[in-house]
């Protein structure tokens, strides 16, 4: 046993490339030995700037022999098979062992020395290797099939255990040989092995464990913070990174001038980390406490002759230059109301088939209307959440307000929400989108409810973003995702595989979560109709925007909402994968999506909830048992109208007219059997006359835990039916009057959930 | 900063630069005498970093950005400013130190100063241009773009150049440790002959191009320019003489920043013109291959 260590040395490598090729190098690496039967005892994996290294602790000095068993030609075949056996196993006829007719080989491997292994696997690992961008350099560039590397690649170190694995790369030689810190070290350092590969580096100015160059600048920083009597605001990425560009990382803290300051923040952030990757510093005092700081701290890669003076000031002039750039479009865009640079959105394309930004704004602002003068965002509804969150602090500003006001702020709010695009600030810094025109909003005086609605209208973005609760924030947000999702279902343009360059899936995940933040309640169908009448309205009928509104109308109404794969379908999908994460269970949506007619999102979850705590109950499980034993006996028996499981695949809103429903009210309206009862079979009639009332009040009122207990008392019923009660009877009057009693099981289980769609 | 006693003159900057890369082989060229955006469209460096034969020089490229003008009032930003362009095919394998040598000979202390290589990828769409590598940054600020050439007018490098473009008015600001451009040394004083600084030099340059390029220009003149580029190029191509091609490509892409300044290029209109330009550098480029032999 004996270690390995790999060095691949070479130009910088961009920082952000550094942490997946350290785990790709381990991963194929890995994978190479494998092949080969080898198999290290750990990988210890170090990446910095100007190289890529990972040892391998106790790798056998040579591969197990292994012998291997072929399968041959019957020894009745042709000649010509048993020779081509022959030749792929390398034997000849005497080695083979004759087993009942068919010729068996058993080709012995000697194992091999792991020198030779390393040799031929580290060239291959490095001739394929995963960079994302990779380049040509050098003499041998003359060819396009010279070696390519992420820069240029200036050395290799093998070592096993004190010893160079042999090997060559075109012109670069493995060896034991390489360079330190590129100011800090001359020369060329000779490693001796695995175990003083670290230490060696060290002692030239070079720490190769980036996690580390990590804790050395987390420390680092926060320590100079805390002498200036700041804080670090904490940045992991930006930690990364500069432990990504530096092999001796040096924190040191500087000024700026605080006359900055009256930039907004993020404004002064984004320049800091974005263009000069500094960590960014607040007031750690009582009275300023979490004020942005006139301070920043940038990170050296040398230990400076002077401390770092002459650095600190190179980095502040730099500095203070982007600064006087970020101010001077700040005061620039003030000079503008958000109504005139909203003017200038008809100058960018949205997507061709789409019009401009100005017309997609259009759009936007009568639907954030819409919404509100359809009761959909009211000022008391937003912010109550059927989550069980508690309400947004924010909600009493909207206390008293009409749905008149509301409507109004929205429409407003909408119409300005996108301005900021053309502003100069977000130019330069288009992750302020929203964030900007917020601030633009405030500064000309508009309402908080408006200033605040641009700002987070984006919102929310990912899935740890916070979702708006502010009615007018709603209000756009919503009617913003639900204008992109439907224009581009309309063209044709649905997210396929791993493809959707319009991130829809995004925007249909944050209405849901949206929706039901907010305790948004209505139907996604009748909705997505009724706003497509409100974006075909066009205000003028030239002939361009007809031919718009002609891709909107006409395809929206059959397809974009209700048809396969349309967008309540897109919702459902999105709600599932959404839910996953809460543990809902994805076939206790189709379960309930199933029934048809059941599109509010809200409601959807609470049926799907109380669902699911009830199948997971005694009683649920052997309902559920009940239920599939009828259904299975209705499929045999009556196919005709055993086509529920299929109600998926139909459009959800005929579910009134499904031949089954209709069966079951049919059979429960049918006159009393003429015959006499068994007990079983009179108890389950009993039951179900009792349980149904009791689960359609239960339904109606939404409580759907109700419902499901009035289906548990049929549990006992049912079990007690199957065990004494023959459904097949040869009197076809009782058979048929048995199978209607089945029907009306699975009618009433219905009332919840089609349970034919319940895995398990 | 003053690392040294005396910081060098904008003049000595240069002076030093050619010295230091005259030493390493580099044929020192004089300017282009044509406008262009950037020192990469020399011909030493756009058809030189074609085809299979050594090419080593260095040049400063006085470079236009109509757009950047802002009449004389902005400290960092001119209309008209060098480039100091190295280029190196091919790429030596010890670039990064010829470079860093460079630094030092201006005066650039590595172990007082943070110098840095910092991932920025560069790509030339009017040229059907890329490569790979780094903006290098001394105490947070770029003063050089570092590249790898990997394709030029749509062609592979064979072998690959490495291209060093310095920004010398920055760099110069940096040495001499002042805050406007207008303000750097351009030479020393000699006996009662006075120094000058940039100022005496362009101010007034300045002022008048930043009038021209945004106010006066006759932009009907500027269309039908470059319209005549386009038909002299494709003229060129025909008549066997891919120089003379390219150097109606370069004006045209010049013709084009200035229809940008002038505000007379729709946002759909630019990616149109941006092709057009890319069609003639492109165009010239293949004449060029072709016309050497070596063309695939």
């Amino acid at each position: 046993m004996t270690d390995f260590l790999l060095e691949l040395r070479c130009e910088e490598i961009p920082a952000r490339m550094q942490a997946k090729a350290s785990e790709d190098l381990a991963r194929l690496f890995t994978e190479k030995l494998a092949e080969a039967g080898l198999t290290p005892g750990a990988l210890t994996s170090y990446v910095t700037p100007r190289r890529l290294a990972l040892i391998a602790h106790d790798l056998p000095l040579a591969t197990q022999a292994v012998s291997e068993e072929f399968k041959g030609p019957r020894t009745s075949a042709p000649p010509q098979a048993l020779e081509g056996f022959l030749r792929k196993t390398g034997l000849t006829q005497d080695q083979l062992e004759d087993r009942d007719g068919v010729w068996f080989a058993t080709v012995e491997k000697p194992g091999r020395a792991t020198a030779d292994v390393l040799a031929e696997a580290i060239p291959a690992i490095v001739r394929a290797f995963p960079w994302p961008k990779s380049m040509r350099w050098g003499d041998a560039s003359l060819s396009t099939e010279s070696l390519r590397w992420v820069r240029p690649l200036q050395g290799i170190i093998a070592l096993l255990g004190n010893e160079v694995v042999p090997f060559a790369i075109e012109d670069v030689i493995a060896d034991r040989v390489t360079a330190g810190h590129r100011f800090h070290f001359d020369g060329r350092i000779s490693v001796e092995s695995a175990k003083t590969y670290a230490a060696q580096l060290r002692a030239a100015h070079v720490i190769v464990d980036q996690d580390e160059r990590k804790a050395i600048i987390e420390t680092r920083a926060n320590a100079l913070a805390a002498e200036a009597g700041l804080e670090l605001i904490p940045d992991a990425g930006l930690i990364a990174e500069n432990a990504g560009l530096t092999e001796w990382p040096v924190p040191l803290l500087g000024r700026f001038d605080p006359a900055f300051l009256e930039v907004p923040p993020e404004v002064i952030q984004l320049t800091l980390r974005i263009n000069q990757k500094y960590f960014v510093l607040r007031e750690a005092n009582d009275s300023e406490a979490g004020a942005l700081a006139n301070a920043f701290i940038c990170t050296a890669n040398i230990e400076a002759k002077d401390g770092g003076r002459a650095i600190v000031e190179g980095n502040g002039k730099v500095l203070a230059a982007r600064l006087s750039d970020a101010r001077f479009f700040w005061e620039q865009d003030k000079k503008t109301k958000l109504e005139d640079h909203a003017k200038k959105l008809s100058r960018i394309t949205f997507h061709e088939k789409l019009g401009t930004v100005a017309d997609k704004v259009e759009r936007v602002a009568k639907l954030a209307r819409w919404l509100v003068e359809s009761d959909i965002v009211t000022p008391a509804k937003a912010g109550v959440s059927s989550e069980g969150s508690a309400p947004s602090p924010e909600m009493p500003a909207f206390a008293g307000m009409t749905k008149e006001e509301l409507a109004d702020l929205a429409e407003q709010a909408a119409r300005l929400a996108k301005a900021d695009l053309v502003t100069e600030m977000v130019g330069e810094f288009p992750e302020l989108q929203g964030l900007m025109g917020g601030y633009y909003a405030r500064a000309e005086g508009l309402p908080d409810a408006v200033a605040d609605a641009i700002r987070d209208h984006y919102k929310p973005v990912g899935q740890g973003d916070e979702v708006p609760t502010a009615p007018v924030t709603v209000a756009v947000s919503l009617a913003d995702k639900l204008d992109t999702l439907m224009c581009f279902f309309a063209i044709g343009e649905k997210p396929t595989g791993s493809k959707d360059p319009f991130a829809l899936r995004r925007a249909a995940l944050s209405v849901i979560r949206l929706v039901l933040q907010n305790g948004l309640r209505f139907s996604l169908d009748d909705t997505l109709e009724a706003m497509t009448d409100v974006i075909a309205a066009r205000r003028s009928d030239d002939g361009e925007e007809q031919h718009r509104r002609d891709i909107l109308d006409g395809v929206l109404l059959s397809e974009i909402a209700t048809g396969d794969a349309g967008l309540v379908w897109f919702f459902v999908e999105r709600l599932k994968v959404q839910q996953r994460e809460a543990g809902v269970r994805h076939d206790l949506i189709d379960a309930v999506f199933a029934l048809g007619g059941e599109d509010d999102l809200c409601r959807v979850l609470a049926r799907v909830k109380a669902l699911q705590s009830f199948v997971t109950t005694e009683d649920g499980t052997n309902l559920l048992a009940g239920y599939k034993r009828a259904a299975n006996i209705l499929k045999k028996e009556r196919p005709e109208t055993g086509t529920q499981s299929d109600a998926g695949e139909e459009d959800p809103g005929e579910a009134l007219t499904d031949p089954d429903v209709a069966e079951a009210i049919r059979v429960h309206d049918a006159l009393p059997p003429a015959y006499t009862l068994e007990p079983a079979e009179a108890a389950l009639i009993a039951a179900l006359d009792a349980a149904e009332p009791r689960a359609d009040a239960a339904v109606v009122a939404e409580d759907f835990e109700g419902a499901m207990a009035a289906l548990a008392g049929l549990r006992a019923p049912i079990d007690a039916f199957f065990t004494a009660v023959t459904v097949n009877d040869p009197d076809p009057a009782k058979r048929d009057s048995r199978l209607n009693l089945l029907t009306r099981i699975r009618a009433a289980v219905h009332k919840v959930a089609d349970f034919s769609r319940i895995e398990g | 900063m003053q690392d040294s006693a005396s910081p060098l003159s904008f003049q000595q900057l240069i002076l030093t630069l050619h010295d230091y890369w005259a030493a390493q082989g580099c044929v020192i060229l004089q300017p282009f005498d044509m406008r262009v955006g950037a020192g990469t469209f020399h011909p030493a460096t756009t058809l030189r970093s074609l085809g299979p034969n050594p090419w080593n020089c260095a040049y400063v490229q006085p470079s236009r950005r109509p757009t950047d003008g802002r009449y004389g009032e902005n400290p960092n930003r001119l209309q008209h400013y060098y480039q100091y362009q190295v280029i190196m095919k091919p790429s030596p394998p010890d670039l990064q130190d010829l470079y860093l040598g460079s630094l030092k000979a201006i005066g650039i202390d590595p172990l007082l100063h943070d110098i840095r290589f910092v991932e920025d990828d560069w790509e030339s769409p009017t040229l059907g241009a890329w490569g790979l590598g780094w903006e290098v940054w001394c105490d947070g600020m770029e003063v050089t773009q570092f590249t790898y050439f990997q394709q030029m007018g749509g062609f592979d490098c064979k072998p690959v150049a490495g291209e060093l473009t310095y920004g010398l008015e920055r760099l110069a600001m940096y040495i001499q440790g002042v805050d406007s451009v207008y303000d750097l040394v351009f030479n020393e004083a000699v006996g009662n002959r006075p120094a000058v600084t940039y100022g005496d030099v362009f101010l007034e340059n300045e002022r008048q191009m930043s009038k021209w390029n945004f106010e006066v220009a006759d932009t009907d003149k500027l269309f039908r320019w470059f319209k005549d580029c386009e038909t002299e190029c494709a003229a060129s191509i025909a008549a066997g003489v891919p120089l003379a091609a390219y150097e109606q490509a370069i004006e045209a892409s010049h013709v084009f920043n200035l229809l940008q300044a002038r505000g007379v290029i729709s946002v759909q209109e630019r990616a149109s013109y941006m092709g057009r330009v890319r069609d003639l550098a492109k165009g010239s480029c293949e004449a060029w291959m072709a016309y050497n032999g070596w063309a695939e």
